[in-house]
């Protein structure tokens, strides 16, 4: 048995392994995909075996080197790190099972690339998770950048270089524009860059005026993978990638790693204390919360289905922000819980549009009409993906709402609450109206009134489902937006150190 | 102090400058490939007059030692004496040198003392002009600078001091330099010329304008309406 | 007499007496051959000697046996021991590097002269560098300068323009130069001596006005030199119509040891702590800094030659430098001297990777680098490591020079200048993607031809400078625990 400090090492080092692996497999198809599997399920291990170690009160690190005088790369895992490490190797591996089904459904070209990028994406995607200071994790943070722009314009058209243009463009702007000074400023102010529990900005800040909201601003729109408005139009311009990209890099590991970010940046390096005592964060939690609001407000009117689920992931992410923003331990940990549920849930959604796409070919909401009743499984994912997303018991999703409510609470933010609750309705008309009329509603050219088509049975002969491989992992991921609700307790009590301030 | 002095005094100075100004004049305003190297050259050139004003001692020779100096100065330095016999060439030239090295001081608005020893050359030749003006004119408050800058060279200052009486070298530090920058000058100037030749073979022509037409119309088929695009 | 003890003249003896040689010798490979060989034995000589000063400390030689300040004195510090090693380096790279791209675009009858002029060039930016008299500076500087001339005119065979390129680099490197000779004859006129360490004496406490010009034509002087802006009108286009070759090894060298003299006469000569060098620093070098930082970038991202281009961001790239140095703090200045050395590292890769570019594609207009990725995926891969190295992407040296530069200005508590810092690097962002996206994403234009990668003896230096892009952006050990050293040793001098 490996100990858990090599095995947070090893996590970072495994897939750019796999990815030489794949590399060198260019010409044998199958032998590269069962390389990336492989990845895949050593690294689900290995996470497991480092969530495990964390969870008996370890916290595993790995040095690997100096690189300028007091700034280590180095690695090491906390509930926060684990958990997200944990969730984006599981679903790596279930969105690759859907990748190869999907990019072989659809004869993608430059395969290899794809694959590598892959590798390059998840390996960055766990550095963030792991790194035990803001100068690692700024540098995975740029490496998951720029591992997934080939993936965004994979197509190499001029819709697809545009967007990833835009995509990097904005990404690449905020992180060396804003996130690099405030990471630079923090190290001149505290002398290191380490996340330390209750923050290490307390004390050189104490009387510092309006400084630590200038650096929570920059933090907040300089880490623009979490898509707080206005640095959020680089996601719905990401979607002009093929959707495991979508699925996996733009519900999972890269907005995911944006919010992460936001979290482990307010809790370890401003501390959650410190940012109550100076409502440092105030300004953004409101931003957060218009954020909320406006990104469904735009949702509802993306008829294409996957602008529809990009919309709804910027409303999403701000609820991590907000959580974070919040100030107190309901809100951290609420905003905790919403990284892992609504990657469950958001993946699932994009794997069905992605099965919807190869099956059927549609991109538009208003044509999926009746579609239910051709794809069951598809939609039946759908509509547990699309419930646990705006927080609907018994799913996933529902938790980390109600912990953000209480955190609201705690925060005397009543208003905070109401944005929750509105945002929630709208989640139900955008989202759960789409699986509602495939199932109950005839097809129709789109813009002709819709008609119902009564209770109608399903044909089970006249199924025309998308292949095994991309049916099965929307399934699995809805599975685990079930499976979140069930253990929430487990994985609250899991999370609860991050937010026990000092 | 009466400006017309001051600007007399200063001679040097402004020829140096004017003749700099009017090389750069050149340079900028003329489009002759030709001109504008004659112009680089009457630049280069007034920075060599300044370098060879600042050396020179007005009534000192060149700096080759004249026969018999030599021995005098052998001598001289045995006998360690301070006193200094004020001849009529030696405080003429010794005046002149105080306004030759002095002019830039005077603008600095510095003690002279200390400047006027350092300025000399390690050889330690115009070092004794200061101690000479001190003792011949025996006027202003240069007459702290010898026991100043004296003990720097010691030895050489002893010896020179004798020596003095009888020739008076110029400065030739600032000429061997000048020198130098001479032959980089004329080097830059082949090159340069040889530059001219290349270009006119390559464009059949020497002129600035012509020539930027040519690479507008080689590169864009049409001369461009530019908007003060420099070079 | 042992051959260690004469180090410190060796990188400057070898390549002055082997430079005539190449003339004599028979054309074809053997001029190459000798000039690579040279190159790797001043690059030995260069090392050896940063190994003695920052084990040992700083050296003094004497030429000749003429103590200073009588006599001209070579003085290794670790700041400059630090450009040796770039300079030399860089030419250790370059020469081997150059045989095939020098055969296909300069005169059969004139490459040995290339490489003579190659050597010469060398030389003067080694001796600039190293020497620590004054008025040497000037000489080894007219050195290099002529000898770029001539090569920068070599150019004239694939493009006429190079002549007037060249012409007009003359012009204004002679107005620096002389600029130059002025201001020494200022100081010198003041103090009486030429020996940096004898001047930084003499000029102790000496705060008046002729010391003042002086500085000032130094600084003007060498600012062309440097091509800080708005002085750097001569550069993008000797840049762009020179050989690929000289390109890379001036683009690497030249501007930095330019910069390089301006820090020794800031910190050296003058001393940071004159009256007038705040107001030099605040008025006169930080704002030139941010404006060439931001016209140059700007230009830059509207070229249509990538030689042009990266010209500019040249430009661009010395203000960052001369920011670090108007910080006018240790760290500042340390920042301003890893990112001399860093930045010569990559512009060396980058215009290395055009030259490639340019042997195979024959040209350096940015269409020309349409779906390169596919074609020369070597080439594209070092053109966009070092890219990103440009940028200041971690795990590169850029950034590493970023850091340095964004500390130190937050250390000063101007934090207004670190983000204008970055701001700047966006509009890097802008003009190496454009060039990138064109050769990942663009498909080769119809109908061109099927072209092979660049030869592998070019491949193979291009291969050790990426490399070195990204080794000294993670082990910073040499660049800048030598730089923090040397930045406090001069700061030390100046206080």
């Amino acid at each position: 048995m490996i100990s858990p400090g090599a095995a947070v090492a090893l996590s970072v080092a495994l897939p750019f392994a796999g990815m030489i692996a794949i590399w060198l497999l260019d010409r044998a198809p199958n032998l590269r995909e069962a390389a990336t599997l492989l990845t895949g399920a050593i690294l689900i291990a290995l996470t497991i075996g480092v969530f495990l170690a964390v969870g008996d009160g370890a916290r595993p690190g790995y040095f690997v080197l100096t690189v300028v005088g007091g700034l280590p790369i180095e690695f090491q895992a906390e509930p926060l790190g684990a958990m997200f490490a944990v969730l984006a190797s599981i679903l790596w591996f279930v969105n690759s099972l859907y990748s190869i089904g999907y990019m072989r459904g659809h004869h993608e070209k430059h395969q290899t690339r794809f694959y590598m990028s892959f590798a390059v994406a998840i390996a960055a995607a766990i550095g963030v998770a792991y790194a035990a200071n803001l100068f690692t994790l700024f540098i995975f943070y740029e490496i998951l950048t720029l591992s997934t722009f080939p993936l965004v314009a994979h197509k190499g058209d001029d819709a697809a270089r545009k967007g990833g243009r835009v995509y990097l463009g904005i990404l690449m702007g905020t992180s060396i524009g804003l996130f690099l000074p405030a990471i630079v400023w923090v190290y001149s102010i505290a002398g290191t860059t380490d996340f330390t529990p209750g923050g290490i900005l307390a004390a050189p800040l104490e009387d510092a005026g309006a400084l630590p909201m200038i650096l929570m601003g920059l933090f907040a729109f300089g880490i623009a993978k979490a898509a707080l408005m206005p640095v959020h139009p680089w996601l719905p311009n990401a979607m002009v990638a093929p959707t495991p990209v979508s699925a996996f890099l733009h519900a999972v590991a890269v907005v995911k790693a944006g919010v992460f970010s936001i979290l482990k940046v307010a809790i370890y390096i401003f501390g959650i204390d410190f940012l109550d005592a100076t409502d440092a964060s105030a300004p953004y939690m409101w931003i957060a919360a218009v954020s909320i609001l406006l990104a469904s407000a735009i949702a509802m009117h993306q008829d294409n289905l996957k602008a529809r689920l990009a919309y709804s992931t910027v409303s999403q992410l701000s609820y991590v922000t907000l959580g974070a923003m919040l100030a107190t331990q309901m809100g951290a940990i609420g905003g905790a819980m919403q990284i892992a549920a609504h990657a469950a849930g958001k993946m699932t959604l994009f794997m069905c549009a992605g099965a919807i796409y190869v099956a059927a070919h549609k991109t538009l909401v208003s044509e999926l009409r009746g579609l239910g009743r051709k794809m069951p499984f598809t939609f039946i994912a759908f509509f547990i993906g699309a419930m646990s997303i705006v927080g609907l018991p018994p799913m996933g999703g529902s938790w980390p709402k109600f912990l953000l409510m209480l955190g609201a609470a705690d925060a005397g933010q009543l208003a905070v609450i109401g944005v929750l609750i509105v945002s929630s309705l709208l989640n139900v008309a955008y989202l759960l109206s789409i699986p509602v009329q495939a199932f109950y509603l005839d097809p129709a050219e789109a813009g002709a009134k819709p008609k119902g088509s009564g209770a109608k049975a399903i044909d089970w002969r006249n199924i025309h489902e998308a292949p095994i491989l991309c049916v099965a992992p929307p399934l699995i991921t809805a599975l685990f937006a079930l499976l979140l609700f069930i253990f929430a307790d487990p994985l609250y009590a899991y999370l609860a150190p991050i937010a026990e301030a000092r | 102090m009466d400006i017309l002095t001051f600007v007399a005094e200063r001679y040097n100075y402004w020829i140096f400058i004017t003749l700099m100004m009017m090389g750069l004049y050149i340079v900028i305003a003329r489009g002759n490939l030709i001109k504008k190297l004659i112009g680089l050259n009457v630049f280069q050139t007034s920075v060599f007059i300044y370098y060879i004003s600042i050396g020179k001692i007005a009534g000192g020779t060149a700096p080759i030692y004249v026969a018999g100096d030599m021995e005098a100065r052998a001598g001289g330095a045995g006998h360690g004496s301070v006193a200094l016999p004020g001849k009529e060439p030696l405080g003429a030239g010794a005046i002149h040198a105080d306004e030759n090295l002095h002019d830039g001081f005077d603008l600095a608005g510095n003690d002279l003392a200390t400047l006027t020893g350092r300025a000399s050359p390690p050889h330690g030749e115009p070092i004794h002009t200061a101690p000479d003006i001190g003792t011949a004119t025996g006027v202003n408050d240069i007459l702290a600078a010898p026991q100043l800058k004296i003990e720097d060279h010691a030895a050489a200052a002893s010896a020179a001091v004798h020596a003095a009486a009888d020739v008076i070298y110029s400065n030739p530090f600032p000429h061997v330099l000048i020198l130098t920058a001479i032959v980089v000058g004329i080097a830059t100037t082949a090159v340069g010329l040889a530059l001219v030749v290349r270009i006119r073979e390559a464009y059949g022509t020497i002129e600035e304008d012509e020539l930027e037409a040519a690479d507008d119309i080689a590169e864009f088929g049409h001369i461009p309406h530019k908007l003060g695009s420099g070079a | 007499m042992t051959l260690a003890a004469q180090l410190p003249v060796l990188p400057i003896i070898i390549p002055l007496v082997a430079a005539p040689l190449t003339i004599l010798m028979p054309s074809g490979r053997i001029p190459h051959l000798w000039a690579t060989l040279v190159s790797w034995a001043v690059f030995a000589a260069c090392a050896a000697l940063l190994h003695s000063v920052a084990t040992v400390g700083p050296i003094s030689y004497h030429m000749g046996d003429w103590g200073p300040p009588v006599g001209i004195e070579y003085r290794i510090d670790l700041a400059n021991a630090l450009v040796l090693t770039l300079v030399s380096g860089i030419a250790a790279l370059v020469f081997p590097f150059s045989y095939e791209s020098v055969r296909s675009e300069i005169d059969e009858q004139q490459i040995n002269l290339f490489y003579a002029a190659l050597l010469i060039c060398m030389v003067g930016l080694l001796g600039v560098t190293i020497t620590g008299d004054a008025f040497n500076v000037f000489v080894f500087l007219e050195i290099c300068s002529l000898a770029t001339y001539a090569l920068v005119a070599m150019g004239a065979r694939t493009d006429r323009r190079a002549l007037t390129a060249a012409f007009n680099y003359l012009v204004m490197g002679t107005i620096g130069a002389t600029f130059f000779v002025i201001g020494l004859g200022l100081l010198y006129q003041a103090t009486g001596t030429l020996n940096m360490a004898d001047l930084k004496i003499q000029l102790a406490d000496r705060n008046n006005r002729m010391v003042e010009a002086g500085f000032a034509f130094i600084l003007v002087g060498m600012g062309l030199k440097a091509a800080m802006f708005p002085m750097h009108l001569w550069m993008p286009n000797a840049y762009a119509h020179a050989p690929s070759v000289v390109s890379a090894f001036i683009a690497a060298t030249a501007t930095k040891v330019a910069v390089y003299v301006i820090i020794r006469f800031i910190y050296t000569v003058i001393g940071a702590d004159f009256d007038f060098a705040e107001a030099a620093f605040n008025y006169l070098l930080m704002p030139m800094a941010f404006a060439g930082m931001f016209f140059a970038s700007i230009v830059a991202v509207f070229q249509d030659d990538v030689k042009r281009m990266l010209a500019y961001s040249s430009v661009g790239q010395i203000g960052y430098m001369l920011l670090g140095i108007s910080f006018a703090t240790e760290q500042g200045l340390t920042a301003s001297l890893v990112h001399l050395f860093n930045h010569g590292l990559m512009k060396g890769a980058l215009f290395m990777a055009a030259a490639c570019v340019m042997l195979r594609i024959g040209s350096h207009s940015c269409s020309a680098y349409a779906g390169l990725a596919r074609r020369m995926p070597v080439t594209t891969a070092a053109f966009i490591i070092s890219g990103l190295s440009l940028i200041g992407v971690p795990l590169t040296v850029g950034f590493i020079s970023k850091w340095q530069l964004l500390t130190a200005a937050f250390d000063s508590d101007r934090a207004w200048a670190g983000f204008l810092i970055v701001a700047s690097s966006l509009l890097g962002v802008i003009y190496v993607g454009r060039v990138i996206e064109m050769m990942i994403l663009k498909p080769a234009p119809e109908g061109a031809a099927d072209v092979k990668e660049a030869p592998l003896s070019m491949l193979i230096p291009m291969a050790i400078l990426v490399a070195a892009n990204v080794y000294f952006g993670v082990n910073t050990e040499l660049t800048v625990d030598l730089a923090e050293r040397a930045a406090h040793a001069l700061m030390g001098v100046a206080r």
